[in-house]
């Protein structure tokens, strides 16, 4: 199977005064295409700062990665933003939309850095925000959407450029129970449709909707799990008849 | 990105501070539009003084007979004499480089048309006069040999005397009464309107110099030829010094002068004029300058501001570095808002110091002239302050590590 990203012998190492504070402790992982990938782990345990190793955001210490093949470890700061913009796509916790701009604008964004034509942008904008379930809000601002909303915003732009791999950092973390549900199963198929994705959480129940479970502790990988993810869509329903069930006690 | 899609990147954010877009623009506005008024009116005022010397001509001397006229008697004779015609006469006979030398006397006079009257300056003058001063006739003609031998009693008048005597009426053939002596109009001179100090240059009559001298003026004279000034007309700028050497001591030894008395004195007017107009442009230079300060400021104010909104907005710098952008791409984002800021600010400037200086030369009559080149300039000079003080925010902003940028609180 072929490898969308591998990291050999990552490294990650932050300065704190006198002391080295050793964040990744040689991480070896290869994520294949079509991955719906699952990082767990307790709170400190290194899971972001793999994200953004992967995400080509920040720069290892020592060890490597391989982008689709390519060594991206020591590129330059311009080469790895057009890396970025053709091969990844990010999902945060906390959106990350441009204020005071529309959901169509936001999902433009990464277009506007490969310089796709105005009107075909428009166009692909458009389809993603379909996708995501959004096609009647594109001209909503982001103070003028819900939680959930907004992180399908989000999560239209970072598909925009149709990227070999989807990175979400806790995409759950600010949204309810449900919310959080709705925006799994749209996960869930993307990863149908052959996405590759990773995504951090440190919800167990999150992390059985992906197909591979990896969890870090202390700066390492001690697992590595390959399971047949649950059904996002049965857990909503489950979730909304046990609420309705609630109310109606 | 291509540089429109950056340019409506860059007007976006500024659109979305709207209000701190202007007030950061109004240093530049302010700044600009100082810079353009200063330099309209310090243009205008030095295009006033070119427009007297040339109305003048740069190349024209006034000789006046010193003391003899004031009070319109004659003062204790000393040994020396006024000035004559025929000084005037040697002066354009044996100074080569002189063009034409035009006697003149002077009276004041009331003229008298049917049940109207004007008062106005009654000069005697010989033909010479119309190409020492750059008069021509826009009717009638000038006077013949035998009205100047003979003390003819007629006259060219100015257009302002025209108009108030006659109005639309033709005047050439009609006779007035100047200070009661019928004289007949046979001319009316081409108006030049006003002089720089607003004085009505058409409120004159000319008339020959012996019917001023013995039928006018009723002053008494050191001798029959005497006249108050001479003025003459070189040929060429440049000889004006050599002129003005050759005539002291043609005169000098004409009136007989001592080295203690000099019956005459010769004055370079656009000399004068330009000599009053240098402190003027002096003192407008600097009010140019303090402008200029107030453009720096502006600067300051747009780096003071694109700085808070590097900060601010470094969150936004970190999605775009993440989804791709370029360093040189923020760098260039941020540059642009500058530079737009500035131009924008530069061009509302100009239409505020349009505005101002037509209307300052509507009400106070100030001459103020708007070169489109400081137009360019300014607008062009506000870009590069845009550049300048853009730069160090710009820089800050593309060196910014995506991931720093993006967990920024
Ligand atoms: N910029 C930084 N400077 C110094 N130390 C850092 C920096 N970023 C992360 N760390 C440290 O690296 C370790 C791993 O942090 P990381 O953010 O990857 O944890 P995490 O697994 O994402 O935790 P959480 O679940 O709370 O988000 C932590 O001990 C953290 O303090
Ligand atoms: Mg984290």
């Amino acid at each position: 199977m072929a490898a969308v990203i591998q990291t050999k012998a990552l490294e990650k190492h932050y300065q704190m005064g006198s002391e080295t504070l050793r964040a990744l402790k040689g991480i070896d992982v290869q994520i294949n295409t079509g991955e719906f990938v699952a990082v767990m782990g307790p709170s400190g345990s290194g899971k972001s700062t793999f994200m953004n190793m992967l995400g080509c955001l920040d720069i290892p210490t020592c060890g490597q990665i391989l982008l689709q093949g390519e060594d991206v470890t020591h590129l330059p700061a311009a080469t790895l933003a057009q890396m970025r913009n053709k091969y990844i796509g990010f999902i945060f916790q906390q959106f990350n939309l441009l204020p005071r701009t529309s959901a169509l604008d936001n999902v433009v964004l990464p277009m506007l850095y490969n310089n796709t034509p105005r009107q075909q942008a428009l166009t692909q904008a458009r389809e993603c925000l379909e996708l995501v379930g959004l096609g009647s809000r594109t001209t909503h601002q982001p103070s003028q959407l819900s939680g959930g909303q907004q992180q399908r915003v989000a999560i239209a732009r970072a598909l925009v450029n149709q990227p070999a791999l989807l990175l979400a950092d806790e995409p759950t973390g600010a949204l309810d129970t449900e919310t959080g549900l709705e925006i799994m199963q749209l996960f869930q198929q993307l990863h149908r449709q052959g996405k590759t994705l990773v995504l951090v959480t440190h919800e167990p129940d999150i992390a059985e909707f992906a197909s591979r479970q990896l969890v870090f502790r202390d700066g390492k990988l001690v697992s590595d799990k390959r399971s047949t993810p649950a059904c996002a869509q049965t857990a909503l329903a489950h979730f909304r008849q046990q609420r309705l069930a609630e109310a109606l006690e | 990105m291509n540089s429109i899609t950056l340019l409506q990147v860059a007007w976006v954010a500024l659109k979305v501070n709207l209000l701190r877009s202007i007030l950061t623009m109004l240093g530049i506005i302010i700044g600009v539009a100082a810079v353009i008024i200063m330099l309209a009116l310090g243009a205008g005022a030095r295009y006033d003084v070119d427009q007297q010397i040339k109305s003048l001509g740069g190349n024209v001397f006034v000789v006046f007979s010193r003391g003899r006229f004031s009070g319109g008697a004659r003062q204790s004779s000393g040994s020396s004499q006024g000035l004559t015609e025929l000084d005037a006469l040697a002066i354009e006979q044996q100074i080569p480089e002189v063009n034409v030398a035009a006697p003149t006397l002077r009276a004041n006079g009331q003229l008298i048309f049917g049940n109207l009257n004007w008062s106005s300056d009654i000069h005697g003058v010989t033909n010479s006069i119309y190409q020492a001063q750059s008069w021509t006739l826009s009717e009638g003609r000038t006077f013949s040999d035998a009205e100047l031998a003979s003390a003819g009693r007629v006259a060219v008048i100015g257009e302002t005397v025209k108009r108030e005597l006659f109005g639309q009426s033709d005047p050439v053939g009609q006779t007035v009464r100047v200070n009661k002596l019928p004289v007949t109009i046979i001319g009316v001179l081409k108006g030049k309107g006003q002089n720089t100090q607003g004085n009505d240059q058409d409120d004159l009559i000319f008339m020959p110099l012996d019917t001023v001298r013995k039928r006018i003026s009723g002053m008494t004279l050191s001798s029959p030829k005497a006249v108050r000034s001479i003025i003459v007309q070189v040929h060429d700028e440049r000889d004006m010094a050599s002129v003005e050497q050759q005539m002291d001591s043609l005169l000098r030894q004409r009136l007989r002068a001592t080295d203690g008395q000099t019956p005459f004195s010769i004055r370079n007017l656009a000399e004068m004029i330009e000599t009053r107009s240098q402190t003027l442009q002096i003192f407008n230079g600097l009010l140019a300058a303090v402008a200029s300060v107030s453009l720096l400021v502006g600067g300051i104010g747009i780096m003071n501001i694109m700085l808070v909104s590097v900060t601010e907005r470094t969150r936004e710098i970190g999605l775009r570095m993440a989804v791709g952008a370029e360093p040189k791409v923020i760098m260039k984002q941020f540059l642009i808002e500058a530079v737009l800021l500035c131009g924008i600010g530069g061009i509302i400037g100009v239409t505020l110091a349009v505005i101002t200086s037509l209307s300052m030369q509507y009400f106070t009559g100030f001459t103020a002239i708007i070169d489109p080149y400081v137009v360019l300039m300014s607008v062009g000079f506000s870009c590069l302050i845009g550049i300048f003080f853009g730069y160090y925010p710009a820089t800050k902003a593309a060196k910014l590590q995506p991931i720093d940028a993006l967990r920024y609180e």
